[in-house]
């Protein structure tokens, strides 16, 4: 396991460039405000860690990589350096970072313990205060590398923005291969960048619709199994498998409640109703929250746990609906043109993301929690299915070409101009967030 | 392949061999009559293939709807018919969507058609518990193209027909 501390300053150097910005005009910490509208991306330098090998290249590479992607920062052109930090404990030359207009700058090194794990020691550096702004350091097995490098993104992350990374997350997706007819699907899980894939199940039965435990390492998911479509639950770590409940139909659209211990999901009928269910998976009593001949489906709880959103046709067209996590007084909440569907509770509890088909398009957009303050996001032949990043800062959902069945992931941020595809092995979709990693 | 190889080096094998190759093969043309010229009326009566050539293993719905529309209460008639005179076979009733909708809501409006195709078969006389209903959702497609002339291909329910004769 990760362990984690901070790298406490020792160089006297530093404590004297410290105690010498005291003495200088009062300066705004740099900070970039995320929460206007347009962002100009910060510029930042993120140097090679120091090693004696690739290794220092590598984690370099996926910090820079991960604050790219974020739509947040801009990393400085190696080939624009000046400065070659040889002295990862010292203070840098700020008037060399300044002049290549790097407002950030990340040092750092990475070297093999004794015991055969690696240390990572990184500095965040304010180059125009001249002032370090983080220092961590973190002793891991050698082939979590890339996880520690997204501990250093998210706690670059965090510094400048003031919010919670989302970069030491992973992603379980349903991958597709066959013909456009019969797609073959298997759950796969991989990093939110998109590496170390691997995967679950292993084609024979259609699976769909995997979702994370806000609170272990678990996923709920829908099979064909044995010809009877039902919701499954599986352990990560020991690869364990167990059936959620044993209705007298097809379960499907499982999602967690925020704590984990529950499951909600849509019974399908035999009277071609479909109505939503939770299940509490330690005493196994199951609760009908709602009771109408149409379809109700999609659930997913509010973060707090007491309410729930999901989508009903029982006005006609799907809408978007929310009522207590008891099933007490259901509302609609989406009234604009066509119809809405998979609604998703933002983990920070303000908005709740969808899928809305209009105009022969579908898109991706959040709407405020009683429904007002509607934006879309992006649109496209077929965007579906958003889940957000556990920081409610992105989202991430499938598209899909005109006609051709094949989709691919892709991410937007809540200001939907920064729109970004994840590399995968195969096609892939029905993505679903982790929580951050512990 | 290779197990092939092996079997052939036993006369008596490629007898046998060479007469199921041909016994398949010959199966082929029932499914697809017009191709060989063959009348639709070859399939052998009360067969999987007589139901699906001569009386239509499958129906169309419109879009976003479960309503059995009056060129489905034909096809569905005759399935009543057909699955009464030959009450061995179990029936599941297998209800599709087109892509045009996201996966939850399909998977649900697929059993709502497949739902609604059961109770058709049950008032025409069909005993319901005899019936079995699966929906597929969007997840098998017949034909795959960004237009309605495949999505009303796909907005489906298939009768399919299993355990013959047990």
């Amino acid at each position: 396991m990760l362990k984690l501390s901070r790298l406490f300053l020792s160089a006297v150097a530093l404590v004297m460039a410290t105690s010498m910005i005291a003495t200088l005009p009062a300066r705004a910490e740099l900070k970039l405000d995320i929460t206007r509208g347009v962002v100009e991306p910060m510029p930042i330098a993120i140097t090679d860690f120091l090693s004696g090998d690739q290794l220092g290249a590598q984690i370099s590479g996926v910090i820079a990589a991960d604050l790219e992607r974020s739509g947040l920062f801009a990393p400085v052109d190696k080939g624009a350096f000046i400065e070659k930090i040889s002295n990862p404990d010292a203070a840098p030359r700020f008037e060399d970072w300044k002049v290549i207009n790097a407002q950030a700058l990340v040092t750092g090194r990475v070297t093999k313990q004794g015991d055969g794990r690696l240390k990572a020691e990184f500095r965040l550096w304010d180059t125009f205060a001249g002032q370090q702004l983080e220092g961590q350091q973190f002793f891991t097995a050698p082939d979590s590398w890339r996880r520690v490098a997204h501990i250093i993104a998210d706690a670059i992350y965090e510094k400048l923005t003031g919010e919670k990374g989302y970069f030491d997350t992973r992603i379980v997706f349903v991958d597709e291969s066959g013909t456009k007819e019969k797609r073959i699907k298997r759950l796969g899980i991989m990093d939110q960048d998109g590496a170390n894939v691997r995967y679950l199940t292993n084609g024979k039965d259609l699976v769909l619709t995997p979702r994370f435990s806000p609170s272990r390492q678990e996923i709920t998911y829908m099979s064909y199994e044995g010809g009877k479509p039902q919701i499954y639950l599986l352990q990560l770590e020991t690869g364990q498998r167990e059936l959620v409940g044993n209705f007298p139909g097809m379960t499907i659209a499982p999602r967690f409640s925020p704590d984990g211990q529950k499951v909600v999901m849509s019974l399908l009928q035999e009277d071609g109703s479909a109505n939503v269910y939770a299940m509490d998976l330690r005493s196994r009593t199951t609760t009908r929250l709602t009771s109408t001949s149409a379809i109700d489906t999609g659930a997913s709880y509010s973060p707090d746990g007491t309410q729930v959103v999901f989508e009903s046709d029982r006005g006609g067209r799907p809408q978007i609906y929310k009522m207590g996590a008891d099933g007490s007084n259901p509302q609609r909440i989406s009234f604009g043109d066509g119809s809405y569907s998979t609604p998703v509770w933002s983990p920070r509890g303000d908005l709740i993301s969808f899928t809305k088909q209009s105009g022969g398009q579908f898109s991706i957009g959040v709407m405020k929690t009683d429904g007002s303050g509607e934006r879309i996001l992006t649109s496209g032949y077929h965007d579906e299915g958003p889940t957000w990043a556990p920081n409610g800062r992105v989202l991430m959902f499938f598209r899909m070409p005109p006609g051709s069945n094949s989709p691919h992931l892709m991410t937007v941020d809540l200001t939907g101009r920064n729109l970004r595809q994840i590399q995968t092995p195969n096609l892939a979709s029905d993505p679903a967030w982790s929580p951050l990693l512990e | 392949m290779r197990r092939f190889e092996m079997i052939a080096r036993s006369p008596v094998f490629v007898a046998l061999f060479l007469s199921l190759a041909i016994a398949g093969c010959a199966k082929k043309p029932v499914n697809s009559a017009g191709d060989l010229g063959l009348g639709a009326g070859a399939a052998t009566p009360g067969s999987t293939q007589d139901f699906t050539v001569n009386v239509g293993d499958r129906i169309f719905f419109d879009v976003d709807s479960s309503v059995i529309r009056a060129d489905a209460q034909q096809t569905l008639s005759k399935q009543a018919q057909w699955l009464q005179r030959y009450p061995n076979y179990a029936i599941t009733v297998e209800g599709h969507a087109d892509e045009r909708g996201t996966r939850e809501y399909n998977l649900a409006l697929g059993q709502r058609r497949a739902a609604a195709t059961r109770n058709f078969l049950a008032a025409r006389g069909v005993p319901a518990q005899r019936i079995k209903t699966l929906s597929y959702g969007n997840e098998r497609p017949v034909a795959v193209c960004d237009s309605e002339s495949c999505w009303s291909q796909n907005r489906r329910a298939i009768t399919v027909l299993g355990g013959a004769g047990s």
